[in-house]
């Protein structure tokens, strides 16, 4: 059933974008690690975790993409359950490397020796298993977003009223954990990791590894999320995105709706941050700045909301462009990303991919009508809730 | 007797007109005595030779009883000791002071002794008793002298000190004084004075009253250290004064956490009430608006440096010329960004918010390009620097002075809404657009006002904080989340609700500082605006009515 439930019912674009995924899960850690270098398909290592980061961020923006495309809901703060599954994942490669540390303690992380702790803090318990870490990963981020959201939807906290307090949430947050006492590393945050499961995590081996993995949970999560809006839930989300009163007018728990789509949007941002620490090295409380989840808003904005494909695309093309611009003319990168959020709002509100659907569904509509006047018989198009067209969510 | 005889005889033997003169010569000499200083030192002399005599003891004796003359030389003499440069022969006898490049002088004429070499003396060394004596002195003095700060900061000393044996100075110091504020101090030391000796338990009990009057935590101190060595019938008594005290002192703890949560929640006021503004009247998010509290700071610097060079003598107004400056500038900006940008994104705040983040991130770049990443000095006027105390209380010129502007700025503005043209065309399009329309308000020209008024208040915002925060290309963003909770807690479309918003969460802040400290006390604000929110989705202050509901 549960397969039915994933296989059934896709769009051709979606299965199309997940094949790719999963051809570059294959292709790229095979050009990095079999052709010899030099070669014209040969993949630099430094390239591999880039990609790797880049397809990370797709997936938060694919997460960000279930609850603001579908359900209307923007929330300034996924940036925050991206840093706590990144958390979780970093207390994880922490105590991978034991006594390897500064201070060669078996036991304590390098910063808690320097603050002169004594023991564990009962919070990293547990972390020293993969299993857990990976279970954590996907309950804190969870946990918290479950919390939030239900208070704030079953006290219809709308709007920009809940954009404003997810980004209070994530801001809170950023400061939480930039004070030494929260044990979680304070400022530095935790780096200097060694191993993840046994294999040294600077290896080739190991980042392609690490690549392929984010790709296939991408694609992973792009089959599921396809699954979800195209079911008869998804349909109801994208009515209470439309009409929120409406679709409770209807009978429809319009706060358990949403309560479901953003915890489990949640726990994807969170899986997103567990793949992108082993590939980055590093986490650290800049990751709940606020500045960084609203840049994830303008990647699915830019690649086109309510598409799913559209903010992998957006997150893919915005983050290259930031590679590039960055490294070419540093001082120019905030203009341009300034530029792209007032551009996309003024000029292109539906996004790349919002943008040329219209543009196929448009060119459709044209043949039908010229067909329509040549007097020959066109069967009536069954009245289905087709591709959903984003709307301001007020 | 045979002498006085003798010069009996020599008079009747001298001619009558030298005699005159030498009578005239004595009347001199007598008059002298009484009235010439340099005569009255030459008494001072004996009580100056014993400095080089004795040990330590007894020389910090010889230094009181010197100090207990009052002669206007003795300070200089005490100087030259405590400098180490009186000397005196190993076997003692006069003291000499011995300056720069070994010149011998008289230390009370200051002529120079000739015939004495600096090898043959050995220098008066001091330990910290004799110093102590020697400070103790010097206040002892200058409770006399005329110039008034001299007399605070020796009464000031004194308390400190508070030897019972200076008790009879302080007394004849009491007599005189005429100061107020020297008066008290001096009352205090006398009063700790006689706790310390062993006068009856009525003057005692006085003296307890005197200190417990002063109420401050010195008071606290002396109390305390009585309390230890004091009679049992007394110690009830300093008991009872000293949790008088505590009680006091918590009480203007209160007040000061009062007072810094007042400041802080008024530059709070200054930089949310603008937001309140465009956001309800127009529902429009405006990220770029700590942007303009930024540009309004930058605005303040680039009017001072005009102002110093070109008219340097208007330096103290540059303040009073930036605000109108700011409110200026940056109202013509946010009128521009409302034309070119808002105003195609009415009715999807959404999007308006992501355009506005965009544009701050823009303005914080060419900030950044033209004025540098480093902080801007901006100066603070004269009248607004230093600190003034209210009973417990130290109030700062610059925080007392943004109070005032933002309260002024806050009764001008609601001036504004309620009794201009413009104010009532606002009010109507916040209620109700479509009906606004409907009745002929241009709402277009209404909302690019609105936009503009809320963006000027911003900058004026700015001049303030330029005054005590550090003028930054990031000067805005450490404000912006901080503004939408106040206007998000004070409910939207409301004034009142701001301000209210605004004084309540600076208040509430610095009362959570001292137990969690800043950073955890802001997370808890954080999260308890969340909560609230929870209860009150709309605010304190909502408005109500059919226009709310979308």
């Amino acid at each position: 059933m549960i397969t039915d439930f994933l296989l059934s019912r896709h769009e051709k674009k979606t299965l199309i974008v997940a094949a790719l995924i999963l051809a570059a899960a294959i292709l790229v850690p095979l050009a990095n690690l079999l052709t010899p270098v030099g070669s014209i398909l040969h993949v630099p290592d430094h390239l591999v975790p880039l990609m790797g980061k880049y397809l990370c961020y797709a997936l938060l923006a694919l997460a960000l993409d279930l609850v603001w495309g579908y359900c209307g809901i923007l929330s300034l703060g996924h940036g925050a359950f991206f840093a706590l599954g990144g958390y979780a994942m970093g207390m994880y490669l922490m105590r991978q490397i034991g006594a390897r540390g500064v201070y060669a303690n078996p036991l304590l992380p390098d910063f808690m020796v320097f603050l002169n702790w004594k023991e564990l803090p009962w919070y990293w318990t547990g972390f020293d298993q993969f299993w857990f870490a990976a279970l954590m990963v996907l309950l804190v981020p969870g946990l918290l977003a479950f919390v939030f959201g239900w208070f704030a939807f079953r006290s219809r906290v709308t709007g920009v009223y809940l954009s404003i307090i997810t980004q209070a949430m994530t801001y809170a947050l950023l400061l939480a954990f930039f004070r030494n006492e929260m044990g979680f590393g304070g400022n530095n945050g935790l780096t200097d990791f060694k191993d993840i499961l046994g294999a040294n995590i600077q290896a080739p081996e190991t980042r392609a590894a690490l690549f392929a993995s984010t790709a296939l949970m991408l694609a992973l999560a792009l089959i599921f999320a396809s699954a979800v809006v195209r079911s008869k839930y998804g349909k109801v989300l994208i009515g209470v995105r439309d009409a929120e009163s409406r679709t409770r007018f209807l009978g429809y728990r319009v706060e358990n709706m949403k309560l479901f789509i953003f915890t489990v949007s949640a726990m994807m941002a969170g899986i997103a941050g567990a793949l992108y620490v082993p590939q980055v090295g590093i986490i650290n409380p800049g990751e709940f700045a606020p500045a960084n989840s609203i840049e994830v808003v303008i990647w699915t904005a830019v690649g086109g909301r309510g598409t799913l494909i559209g903010p992998i695309i957006g997150a893919i093309l915005v983050n290259f462009g930031k590679s590039i611009f960055t490294a070419a003319f540093p001082e120019f990168w905030l203009f341009a990303l300034g530029a792209l959020f007032i551009a996309t709002t003024l000029f292109l509100p539906k996004g790349i991919v919002g943008t040329v659907m219209q543009g196929a569904k448009n060119r459709a509509e044209r043949q039908k009508a010229v067909a329509a006047e040549k007097g020959r018989a066109v069967s009536p198009a069954p009245a289905t809730v087709g591709t959903p067209e984003p709307q301001a969510a007020e | 007797m045979t002498r006085a005889r003798s010069e009996l005889r020599l008079m009747a033997l001298l001619r009558p007109w030298a005699a005159l003169r030498l009578a005239l010569a004595a009347l001199v000499m007598m008059a002298s005595f009484g009235l010439s200083p340099a005569a009255a030192q030459e008494a001072l002399r004996p009580l100056i030779n014993a400095l080089g005599t004795g040990g330590f003891p007894e020389r910090a004796e010889a230094v009181k009883t010197l100090a207990a003359t009052g002669d206007p030389k003795v300070p200089e003499i005490l100087t030259y000791l405590s400098d180490g440069e009186l000397y005196a022969p190993k076997a003692g006898g006069a003291v000499y002071r011995v300056g720069a490049g070994n010149a011998v002088t008289d230390p009370l004429t200051g002529t120079p002794s000739e015939g004495v070499s600096a090898g043959s003396l050995q220098k008066i060394r001091l330990n910290n008793t004799l110093r102590g004596a020697i400070t103790t002195a010097m206040s002892q003095l200058t409770l006399l002298s005329p110039d008034r700060n001299k007399r605070f900061s020796a009464a000031q000393d004194i308390l400190k000190s508070a030897d019972p044996a200076q008790l009879s100075l302080v007394d004849g110091a009491l007599a005189q004084e005429k100061d107020g504020a020297i008066k008290s101090l001096l009352e205090s030391a006398r009063a700790v004075m006689v706790l310390k000796s062993d006068h009856s338990i009525e003057d005692k009990k006085a003296a307890i009253d005197t200190v417990a009057a002063r109420g401050n935590r010195e008071a606290l101190t002396i109390l305390q250290t009585a309390l230890a060595g004091a009679p049992a019938d007394l110690a009830p008594l300093i008991q009872g004064k000293i949790d008088g005290i505590a009680r006091q002192l918590a009480l203007w703890d209160v007040a000061q956490n009062i007072w810094y949560g007042l400041s802080l929640g008024s530059v709070l006021l200054l930089a949310a009430i603008g937001l309140a503004i465009t956001f309800g009247v127009m529902g429009v998010i405006n990220m770029a608006h700590g942007e303009m509290v930024m540009l309004g700071a930058y605005t303040t610097y680039v009017v001072q440096q005009a102002v110093a060079t070109y008219a340097p003598g208007f330096a103290t107004f540059g303040l009073a010329i930036a605000v109108p400056t700011a409110f200026l500038v940056t109202a013509l900006i946010g009128i521009a960004i409302e034309r070119g940008i808002i105003r195609f994104l009415y009715g999807r705040p959404l999007e308006t918010l992501l355009a506005t983040w965009g544009l701050s991130l823009i303005l914080q770049q060419a900030i950044r390009t033209i004025f540098g990443p480093t902080n801007r000095q901006v100066d603070n006027p004269s009248w607004m620097s230093g600190t003034v105390d209210v009973g417990g209380l130290a109030v700062t010129w610059n925080r007392l002075w943004i109070i005032v502007f933002s309260l002024a700025v806050f009764f001008a503005l609601l001036t504004l809404l309620k009794r201009s043209r413009l104010g009532l065309q606002m009010r109507a399009v916040t209620q109700n657009r479509r009906m606004a329309s409907s009745m002929g308000i241009r709402t277009p020209y209404v909302d690019a006002l609105t936009f503009g008024l809320g963006s000027g208040i911003a900058g004026m915002a700015g001049v303030a904080l330029s005054q005590i925060d550090n003028v930054s290309p990031n000067l805005g963003q450490n404000y912006i989340i901080d503004s939408f909770m106040v206007v998000v807690f004070g409910g939207v479309g409301n004034l009142w609700g701001t301000l209210v918003g605004a004084l309540s969460l600076g208040i509430a802040n610095k009362f959570l500082e001292p137990y969690a400290g800043a950073v955890l006390g802001k997370i808890l604000i954080l999260v308890l605006i969340i909560l609230f929110i929870q209860r009150r989705p709309r605010g304190l202050f909502a408005l109500k009515g059919r226009a709310i509901e979308q």
